[in-house]
C-alpha cells in the first residue's frame, strides 16, 4: 500500500513538471488554433541550456532560468514571426508540418553541439531524497513542483489580473471579435507565443534534472505532451493542470502495481479511452456545430 | 488533349515497367524501390486524408502490423524463400485494415486538431506494444525474414515490379473513388461536413471505408517492406518519421489531388536517400531536412499540382481571347440584369480549380 | 391540413431563452412567412426543425410523425430541405458537382458508379437551367457571387425533391433583379405543390409572395395571419420598433 501512495506522491510531483512544459503548448493552441509539435525539441533544448550554463559556468539550475527562459522567450518570438505567422492557407495542417520542421532543426543542431549520450542535469538536490513521513521523496520532484506552482500562478495572474492577459484570453474565446474590439491579435499572437516557450524552458530544466535525455527524447516527450493536452482539452490550462497530474499519477501507479514495461502504454489507452467516452476532453468543448 | 494525356500516361507507365531494365545498377533500383513504396503509401493516405480533410498522422501503425504480419507468418506458417512470401502481401494488408476499422470508429468520433492527435498515439500505443508484446514480436530484438533465393544484382528487380503493382492498384482505387460518387460524398465532407450529412451523405461509413481501404494499403507496403529489408525491429517499422514523410510529400504535391501524393513522393524520397547516404543519420541530416521541409511548405502552400493547374489555367485563359472568362452571367431569363459582381475564373483567390489530374 | 407543426419548443443556450415555448403551424401546399426582429429565434426554430439543434422541451411534427430532435440526414430523408443564412455550399467543388452530392442514392451501386448517371445529370442540369446557373456548371462553387450561390443552394436541395423546403433569408444580399427572380421560382414551385416557410426581413418579399405570416419575437410566436393584417398588427409594430 504505501509504495502506491508513494507512487501517487510522485505522480503528483511529476505531474507539476508535465503541467508546465504542457501548459505552454496548450496556451499557444488555444490562442492561436495551432499544434506546436516543436515544443517537445524546445524543452530538450532548455534542458540542454540549463545543462551547459551549470557546466561550464556553475551556475545553479534553478538560477539558470533568470537567462534561459527569456532566451527562449526571444526564440519564441523569432520563431512565431519567422514560420508561423506566414501560413495564411491550411494552417492546421501546415502549421503542424513546420512546427515539426523547427523540431527537426533543433534536434539535428543538439545532436551535432552534444552527440547522442545521454546526459543529466546534476546539482546537490537531484539524486537526494528526503523523508517525509515515511516517504522518500526526491529533492528534485518537489522543487521541481514547487517551480510549476510558481510558474503556473505567475500565468495564472498574468491570464487573469492584467491588461494584455484580458486581451489573450478574449483571442483565445474569438480572434475574430478580438481584432474587432482594437486588440492587436498578431502581437498578442506572438507574444503568447513566446511565453509558452519560455515556460517550455523552465520545463525543461525540470524535466532534464529529473530524467536523462538526449536529443532523441523530444518524440516521446511531445506525444506525451500533446496527449495530455487533448486529455485535458485543448486550450484549456485548468485541462492540462488536471490531465498532468492524472496521466503521470496513473502511470506510476501503473508502473509499480503492474510493471514499468507497461506504464508508457497504458498513458496512451487512457486518452482513448476518455476520448471514446468525452471526444473532447475533459475541459475541452465540443466543436459547435455551424450555425 | 485527352489523348496527349492518356498518351503521355501510357509512355510514364512503359518508362516505370522498364526502369530496373534500364538502370540496373543495384543502388539505384533500391532507391526507386523506396521511392514506389511512398509513392504507393501516399497515394493510400491521400485517398482518405486528402478527400475527406481528415489529417491522419498513424498510418504508420498500419504499416508496422504489416510488416510483423509477414514477419510472424512467414516463420510460424514456414515459409520458405523465394516468391511465396509475396501472396502474403495481401493478407498483412488484410489484417491492417481490419485493426483500422475499431481504430477509425473512435477516432473519427473527433475532428480536426482532436483527431490528429488521436491517431498520433493509436501509432504509438502500436509501437510501444511492439516493443512490449515480446511474446509475439520478440520485443527490440526484432525478427527475421527469410531471406530471397534469387541474387544479389537482380535482387531488387521482383520487389520493384510488386511495389509498381500495388502503387497502380492504389492509383486505380483513388482515381476510381475520386470520379464516383462516394468520393463526391467524401470532398463534401471535406467542405463542410455537417452540410453534406444534412444532404444525406452517409458520412461516418463514408469516413470509415476511406480510412480502411488507406489502412489495407500502407499495411501491404509494411508487408512487402519487411520482405525486402529481410529484419524488422519496433523503431524502424514503426517510425513516427514515416507518417510526416507521406504527409509532406502528399502536401508538396497537392493534398487532395491524384498525381500530387506521386509527385511529391518522387522529389522527397530520392532526396532524402541522397542525403542519408552523404551525411548519414546524424544531425546534418536532420537539420537539411527539416530546413528543406520549412521551405517548401513556405513557398508552395498549396502544393505543386495544383498550383501549376491554376497558372496553366490562367495561361490559357489569358491566350484565348474570344473565349469570354467565366464572369457571372447576366441570368438566363433576364438579359438585362446587372452584373452580380462576379470574378473571372483566372484570378481565383480562395478557389482552388479541382482538376482530376 | 398541417404538414408541418412545432408545439411550444423551448431552447436555450447558456442563459439566452432562444426559443420560448414557440408554436407554429406550416399549411401544405402554402407558402408561409417568418418575419421578426434580430433574435427572435427564427434561425434556431429551422434549426430545431432540420434537426441541427435539440430541443430542451416540445415538438416537431412532420405529417403527423413526431420528428422531434431527429438528426439532419433523417429529416432531409422524410423530405424537408433547408438553406442556410450564410449559403453553405461546397466551395471547392464545381457547381454541378454540388449539384450531385444532394442526389444521393441509397443503393450501393449507385454509389460506386460515376456520378454522371444520365437521369440523374439531367435532372441536375434541369434544377441549374430552373433557377438559371447553367452557364456555370463547371465552375468551382467558391467562385461564385453571393447570389448565384444562393441560387445554387436553392437548386441542391431541390434535387431532392422535398416536400416542404424551409428558406432562411432567401432575399438577403442580392439585388431586386435576382429577389424577383427567386420569388418566381418560389411561386413556380408552390404551384407544383411544394410548401415553403420562408424567413425574411424583406418586407416587400414576403407580403407579396407569402399565404399566411407569422411574426416571432423574442422566442415565441406573437402574431399569425395574412400578410396585410400582419402588416398593421400594433404587437408586431411594437416588436419591431420597440424592442
Amino acid at each position: 500500500m504505501n509504495i502506491i501512495v508513494e507512487a501517487i506522491i510522485t505522480g503528483i510531483l511529476t505531474g507539476g513538471i508535465y503541467a508546465l512544459m504542457s501548459s505552454g503548448l496548450t496556451l499557444i493552441f488555444g490562442v492561436m488554433e495551432i499544434i506546436n509539435i516543436a515544443i517537445g525539441a524546445l524543452v530538450i533544448l532548455g534542458g540542454y541550456l540549463s545543462y551547459v550554463l551549470q557546466q561550464y559556468w556553475h551556475i545553479d539550475l534553478f538560477v539558470s532560468l533568470l537567462i534561459t527562459m527569456p532566451a527562449m522567450f526571444l526564440l519564441g518570438l523569432l520563431l512565431e514571426w519567422a514560420f508561423i505567422r506566414p501560413l495564411k492557407r491550411d494552417r492546421v495542417m501546415l502549421s503542424i508540418l513546420v512546427t515539426f520542421a523547427i523540431a527537426l532543426i533543433i534536434e539535428g543542431v543538439l545532436s551535432l553541439i552534444f552527440g547522442t549520450d545521454y546526459v543529466q542535469l546534476h546539482a546537490w538536490y537531484v539524486g537526494a531524497s528526503i523523508n517525509i513521513g515515511g516517504f522518500y521523496l526526491a529533492y528534485i520532484y518537489i522543487f521541481g513542483f514547487l517551480l510549476s506552482v510558481v510558474l503556473l500562478t505567475g500565468l495564472y495572474l498574468l491570464l487573469y489580473r492584467t491588461k494584455f492577459g484580458q486581451s489573450v484570453r478574449a483571442a483565445m474565446q474569438n480572434r475574430t471579435a478580438a481584432e474587432l474590439i482594437g486588440i492587436d491579435v498578431e502581437k498578442v499572437s506572438m507574444i503568447t507565443f513566446g511565453i509558452g516557450i519560455a515556460l517550455t524552458a523552465a520545463g525543461g530544466m525540470a524535466f532534464g534534472a529529473t530524467t536523462s535525455f538526449n536529443p532523441n527524447s523530444a518524440y516521446d516527450l511531445i506525444s506525451r505532451l500533446l496527449v495530455i493536452i487533448i486529455l485535458g482539452g485543448m486550450g484549456s490550462l485548468r485541462g492540462a493542470l488536471v490531465a498532468s497530474l492524472l496521466m503521470l499519477v496513473v502511470e506510476d501507479v501503473t508502473a509499480v502495481v503492474w510493471s514499468p514495461v507497461w506504464s508508457s502504454t497504458v498513458f496512451f489507452i487512457l486518452l482513448v479511452i476518455v476520448l471514446v467516452v468525452r471526444p473532447q476532453g475533459i475541459f475541452g468543448q465540443l466543436e459547435a456545430r455551424k450555425q | 488533349m485527352r489523348v496527349v494525356k492518356i498518351a503521355g500516361l501510357l509512355i510514364l507507365l512503359a518508362f516505370a515497367i522498364a526502369f530496373p531494365l534500364l538502370f540496373p545498377n543495384p543502388a539505384v533500383t533500391t532507391v526507386a524501390v523506396f521511392t514506389l513504396m511512398f509513392a504507393a503509401a501516399a497515394t493510400a493516405w491521400n485517398i482518405f486524408s486528402g478527400y475527406t480533410g481528415y489529417i491522419a498522422l498513424g498510418h504508420a501503425a498500419f504499416f508496422g502490423t504489416g510488416a510483423y504480419v509477414m514477419a510472424i507468418l512467414c516463420e510460424d506458417w514456414h515459409i520458405p524463400a523465394g516468391y511465396a512470401p509475396f501472396s502474403l502481401i495481401p493478407l498483412g494488408g488484410l489484417v491492417a485494415a481490419l485493426f483500422a476499422v475499431p481504430l477509425g470508429i473512435i477516432a473519427l468520433r473527433t475532428r480536426r486538431h482532436t483527431f490528429i492527435v488521436i491517431t498520433i498515439a493509436f501509432f504509438f500505443i502500436f509501437q510501444l506494444l511492439a516493443y512490449n508484446l515480446r511474446g509475439i514480436t520478440n520485443g527490440s530484438a526484432g525478427l527475421s525474414l527469410p531471406i530471397p533465393t534469387w541474387s544479389g544484382d537482380f535482387y531488387n528487380e521482383p520487389f520493384y515490379y510488386t511495389t509498381l503493382a500495388i502503387l497502380l492498384l492504389a492509383l486505380a482505387v483513388s482515381w476510381w473513388v475520386r470520379n464516383s460518387k462516394y468520393g463526391l460524398g467524401l470532398l463534401a465532407i471535406r467542405d463542410d461536413e455537417d452540410r453534406a450529412l444534412g444532404l444525406g451523405v452517409k458520412t461516418g461509413p463514408s469516413k470509415l471505408t476511406a480510412f480502411v481501404i488507406s489502412a489495407f494499403f500502407v499495411g501491404m507496403l509494411g508487408a512487402l517492406n519487411a520482405y525486402f529489408v529481410e529484419a524488422i525491429f519496433p523503431p524502424f517499422v514503426f517510425d513516427p518519421l514515416y507518417d510526416v514523410a507521406i504527409a509532406l510529400m502528399t502536401f508538396m504535391g497537392g493534398l487532395g489531388t491524384l498525381s500530387g501524393p506521386i509527385i511529391g513522393a518522387l522529389i522527397l524520397e530520392p532526396t532524402q536517400q541522397y542525403f542519408t547516404l552523404i551525411y548519414g543519420e546524424n544531425g546534418w541530416y536532420l537539420v537539411i531536412y527539416g530546413a528543406l521541409f520549412i521551405v517548401i511548405i513556405l513557398l508552395l502552400p498549396r502544393g505543386i499540382v495544383p498550383t501549376i493547374s491554376e497558372r496553366w489555367a490562367q495561361w490559357r485563359a489569358s491566350r484565348s481571347n474570344t473565349v469570354e472568362p467565366v464572369v457571372a452571367p447576366a441570368l438566363n431569363d433576364n438579359p438585362t440584369a446587372s452584373n452580380q459582381g462576379g470574378r473571372p475564373l483566372a484570378e481565383t483567390s480562395e478557389g482552388v480549380k479541382e482538376v482530376n489530374l | 391540413m398541417n404538414i408541418l407543426e412545432v408545439h411550444n419548443v423551448s431552447k436555450a443556450f447558456g442563459g439566452i431563452q432562444a426559443l420560448n415555448t414557440c408554436s407554429l403551424t406550416v399549411e401544405q401546399g402554402k407558402i408561409t412567412g417568418l418575419i421578426g426582429p434580430n433574435g427572435s429565434g427564427k434561425t434556431t426554430l429551422f434549426n430545431v426543425i432540420t434537426g441541427y439543434e435539440r430541443v430542451d422541451s416540445g415538438e416537431v411534427q412532420f405529417n403527423g410523425r413526431r420528428i422531434t430532435n431527429s438528426s439532419p440526414d433523417k429529416v432531409f430523408a422524410m423530405g424537408i430541405g433547408r438553406t442556410f443564412q450564410l449559403t453553405r455550399i461546397f466551395p471547392r467543388l464545381t457547381v454541378l458537382e454540388n449539384m450531385h452530392v444532394a442526389a444521393q442514392r441509397n443503393d450501393l451501386k449507385g454509389l460506386l458508379s460515376r456520378w454522371s448517371s444520365s437521369h440523374e445529370q439531367r435532372r441536375a442540369i434541369e434544377l441549374l437551367d430552373f433557377v438559371g446557373i447553367t452557364r456555370l456548371k463547371d465552375v468551382p462553387a467558391a467562385n461564385l457571387s453571393y447570389g448565384q450561390k444562393k441560387l445554387l443552394e436553392f437548386a441542391f436541395i431541390l434535387i431532392a425533391e422535398p416536400k416542404v423546403i424551409l428558406l432562411d433569408e432567401p432575399a438577403g444580399g442580392i439585388n431586386p433583379t435576382m429577389i424577383n427572380h427567386i420569388g418566381a421560382r418560389i411561386r413556380e414551385l408552390n404551384q407544383q405543390g411544394v410548401t415553403f416557410l420562408v424567413v425574411e426581413h424583406n418586407m416587400e418579399f414576403v407580403m407579396k409572395l407569402c399565404n399566411t405570416v407569422n411574426v416571432m419575437h423574442r422566442g415565441t410566436k406573437i402574431a399569425e395571419g395574412p400578410p396585410e393584417a400582419v402588416r398593421e398588427n400594433p404587437d408586431v409594430l411594437d416588436a419591431y420598433l420597440g424592442g
